[in-house]
């Protein structure tokens, strides 16, 4: 065993107090407290989704909105599963874990937007096919 | 006006002019280093920090390439080069199933890593189980649509649009795969090795990749699926 293996704290006790956490991860607690996150989460996570599926194919609301209900809905439930299933919080213990979420999605928004951001002008610039295949006669 | 207000203590004045910024303080909680977080001289963080934040870093570089995917069937969603488009080739009750066993594998596996806690080997092997059988259906739900539509000539070389449309649901059910197969040797490390610190850790990363799983999954039954059929 190495020493980096060894680990007082679980000796002493105080491993219940660590003071950061890794996401998925918490302070020592009862099933209990994870069992009634997970119900928690479930339970946000059914009516979300089916909101959405009902939504889909539905007339309820004004049509062109729909997409902008579903996309809505989505991030919602993504922010669900962020904080009942990966424990990511906005304590102090999880300052690390957040900023890279941040980053990541700060990527994420740059590369959806972007691509169609920059595939439409594209598109929109772009000679008709009717015209190309005139102009090579 | 002076822009600052009425100072709350002298000692406060003193702290902002010699570090602005606070740096090396945090936001909150305890003042000096504590053990274990990795700050100042405290020594290094626990490794079962460090393992599941590397796993972090490692799962938020696969949603990023997860959303060039995205990106790619956004842009090419309309390019159907006159063959069949998104309502066509959806059947969104199949999705919805698909949904439901993704999202309750989600919740038994970390019913799983509640019993993880509780050094409880049998209910962490039953809802492990369940876990995968979950994640089977699944996969065996997406195979069955492929082979559909490959049955009904929709492949990926018929237009842009599908290539996107199959590479991206594809990959992640390629993830949900090998996400079962990481499942398995779990179920056998445990058994085996039982609650070592590694096999906590491995089972904290693994809870973090089928949750990750299931919240790209979110993403793609609401722009591929919901979106492309309902409106």
């Amino acid at each position: 065993m190495s020493d980096l293996e060894f680990d007082p704290r679980r000796t002493t006790g105080t491993l219940d107090h660590r003071p950061d956490h890794a996401p998925g991860d918490e302070p020592l607690e009862d099933s209990g407290h994870w069992i009634y996150n997970a119900n928690l989460g479930l339970a946000f996570s059914i009516v979300l989704t089916a909101a959405a599926f009902f939504l889909a194919g539905s007339h309820v609301i004004y049509g062109p909105s729909i997409p902008v209900a579903l996309i809505v809905l989505a991030i919602a439930q993504m922010g669900v599963h962020l904080v009942f299933f990966l424990h990511i919080t906005t304590g102090p213990d999880n300052t690390n874990n957040v900023l890279a979420l941040a980053f990541g999605v700060l990527v994420v928004f740059l590369i959806g937007a972007g691509s169609i951001w920059i595939m439409d002008h594209l598109n929109q610039n772009m000679m008709p096919m009717e015209q190309m295949i005139q102009m090579e006669r | 006006m002076s822009d600052m207000g009425l100072p709350a203590s002298v000692g406060a004045i003193r702290r902002v002019r010699e570090d602005p910024h606070r740096l090396g303080y945090r936001a909150h909680g305890a003042a000096e280093d504590v053990e274990g977080t990795g700050h100042g001289k405290s020594g290094p963080a626990h490794k079962r920090i460090i393992v599941g934040y590397g796993f972090w870093i490692f799962l938020l570089s696969d949603i990023v390439m997860f959303s060039c995917f995205f990106a790619a069937f956004a842009v090419q969603r309309g390019a159907t080069a006159g063959g069949p488009s998104i309502p066509q080739i959806v059947d969104i009750r199949r999705v919805g199933f698909e949904t439901a066993a993704l999202l309750l594998s989600s919740y038994t596996c970390m019913l799983s890593f509640a019993a993880t806690n509780r050094r409880n080997l049998l209910w962490t092997q039953i809802f492990l189980f369940v876990t995968g059988l979950l994640g089977l259906i699944f996969v065996l739900l997406e195979l069955q649509e492929f082979i559909e539509l490959a049955g009904k000539g929709i492949t990926p070389q018929r237009s842009g649009m599908l290539t996107s449309f199959f590479g991206l649901v594809g990959l992640h059910g390629l993830h949900v795969t090998l996400g079962g197969v990481w499942l398995a040797t779990m179920m056998a490390q445990v058994q085996i090795k039982g609650f070592r610190r590694e096999i906590v850790h491995r089972l904290i990363c693994f809870n973090l990749f089928w949750h990750a799983l299931d919240i790209v999954w979110i993403g793609i039954f609401t722009i591929v699926y919901l979106m492309g059929s309902g409106a």
